[in-house]
């Protein structure tokens, strides 16, 4: 028995990590959106040989990447709601906001449309139109950057979605996505997860273009006053870096299944 | 069916090649269980013991209390230590969140209670008389300890094994302490829940196939150490 301990604690010795603790870390809190499309795996190694770090990616939605900031358990968030990310500074949570880049939410629905949207350049009258007719809408419920959007749209339709239509899923993009896909209801979607899943789908394409479904992506270091152990500098570098030149044409030129996903900021 | 072909092959080619990325991840998830592991048999080993040789009042609802704790939900474990070890929590000076080294505490938390429960039902298992024999004859008690410890360590790798398969197998506390950064904390489970996450189910259940893989090759070598 001791003999054993002592062959499993060589083990646990011996494969210890050790070149992860010599490098500089970075936390940067995202959305999954920007991790799960891969274009942080085109991003972050320049940014990482440059400054000789490693960059942490914690890829979780929205508003839980704005706790984690707020908390000071990450240095600096790169995440996609324009008002949170607003009240975020405000209350002196991060120093300075930056667009980084956008993209767009599409409105998805089954092949068949059964509440006849199809045509529909309008948004907000979708969505009313989904509300007042028996399909299912599939909501993402978590707190997301997508899920904040989508309130939005129903306050904005004049509509308070509940009942047996409006399903809250409370998970990630993708799983929203199937869990539409086997029930034939309407979801909203950022373009680059939609991409992702495109061939796995039978959903379609049911709006997209209304400027109200334009998606920002800004990016924030956590206020160091506030948590005075973050890495600041390195945080702000970070922030200069996405919206320097090199970036921004890293960014664009970044496709997926041919297509575009992110478009830079002018 | 094709979906289950594309993820033995998927499997078969990862474990082939030794493609770096997983490996990584095989590593996270082997080493961070091993350390837990070492630490819940330090922790439970002795409880287990110490609980099944004493007689005392509010013993059966100790016992009770151990075996609840079997069934804490890995979240649960998670968002205590979360509230524990974030910077607003009271050992967040530490800097641990989102480090293996949380992780091992999490899943340590986990298995432990699976230790001293197997110990304890070992030591009701053995022979009542291994410790009033080892005692009479002059040893210390510690010496008849280590002496019962021999006699039930069978039971007492079984403990390990089954903590093993807790460990290996959990996802909440993994996510929720680790936080999936790649080639840091990112294990088995996470990048399986990651994969499904983006759509990837072939690949997925082909991880998931290289997750069994390994905890084959872990318990074949408990195994050998059991037989010694």
């Amino acid at each position: 028995m001791l003999r054993s301990f002592a062959v499993l604690s060589l083990i646990g010795i011996l494969c210890l990590p050790c070149q992860a603790l010599a490098l500089e870390r970075l936390r940067l809190a995202t959305t999954t959106s920007t991790e799960n499309s891969g274009l942080l795996d085109l991003l972050l190694p320049p940014f990482e040989a440059a400054q000789d770090c490693h960059v942490d990616v914690i890829a979780v939605g929205t508003g839980k990447a704005l706790k984690l900031g707020e908390t000071g358990d990450v240095d600096v968030v790169l995440v996609h709601a324009r008002a949170q990310e607003e009240a975020f500074v405000a209350a002196g949570f991060g120093v300075a906001r930056s667009d980084v880049m956008y993209n767009d939410f599409v409105v998805l629905g089954p092949a068949t449309d059964p509440a006849g949207l199809r045509g529909d350049a309008d948004v907000t009258t979708v969505f009313a139109r989904i509300a007042a007719s028996t399909a299912d809408f599939i909501s993402r419920g978590d707190e997301s950057g997508t899920h904040f959007r989508e309130r939005q749209l129903w306050r904005e339709a004049g509509v308070t979605p509940e009942g047996s239509w409006y399903l809250e899923a409370g998970r990630g993009m993708g799983e929203v996505l199937v869990m539409a896909n086997e029930r034939m209801a309407y979801t909203l979607c950022d373009r680059g997860t939609y991409l992702a899943f495109k061939d796995k789908l039978e959903l379609e394409v049911i709006l997209s273009g209304d400027r109200r479904l334009f998606n920002a992506y800004g990016v924030i270091p956590v206020n160091p006053a506030q948590q005075p152990h973050v890495n600041y500098l390195l945080a702000k570098a970070f922030c200069d870096y996405l919206v320097s030149a090199p970036a921004r044409a890293l960014i664009s030129g970044f496709r997926k299944s041919g297509e575009q996903l992110f478009f830079v900021a002018q | 069916m094709q979906y289950l072909f594309d993820s033995v092959a998927a499997a078969l080619n990862l474990i082939l090649t030794f493609d770096p990325e997983v490996l990584s991840t095989v590593g996270v998830s082997v080493y961070t269980s091993v350390c837990s592991l070492l630490l819940a048999s330090l922790l439970g080993v002795p409880a287990g013991m110490l609980l099944g040789t004493s007689y005392f009042r509010g013993r059966r609802l100790v016992v009770t209390l151990l075996n609840t704790l079997m069934a804490l939900p890995t979240v649960v474990v998670g968002l205590l230590l979360f509230g524990l070890f974030s910077r607003q929590g009271p050992l967040g000076s530490w800097g641990l969140l989102f480090t293996p080294w949380v992780m091992i505490v999490g899943q340590t938390v986990l298995a432990t209670p699976i230790v001293a429960n197997y110990t304890l039902v070992a030591v009701a298992g053995a022979d009542p008389r291994i410790l009033p024999t080892a005692l009479t004859l002059g040893a210390s008690p510690l010496q008849s300890q280590l002496r019962l410890l021999r006699e039930i360590r069978f039971g007492v790798m079984a403990a390990v094994i089954a903590a093993f398969g807790r460990v290996i197998a959990e996802v909440g506390v993994a996510m929720m302490l680790g936080g999936n950064i790649r080639g840091y904390t990112r294990t088995m489970t996470t990048a399986i829940a990651l994969e499904t996450s983006k759509g990837e189910f072939a690949f997925g259940l082909a991880l998931g196939l290289v997750l069994m893989t390994v905890a084959l090759m872990v318990n074949v070598f408990l195994n050998v150490l059991q037989q010694k």
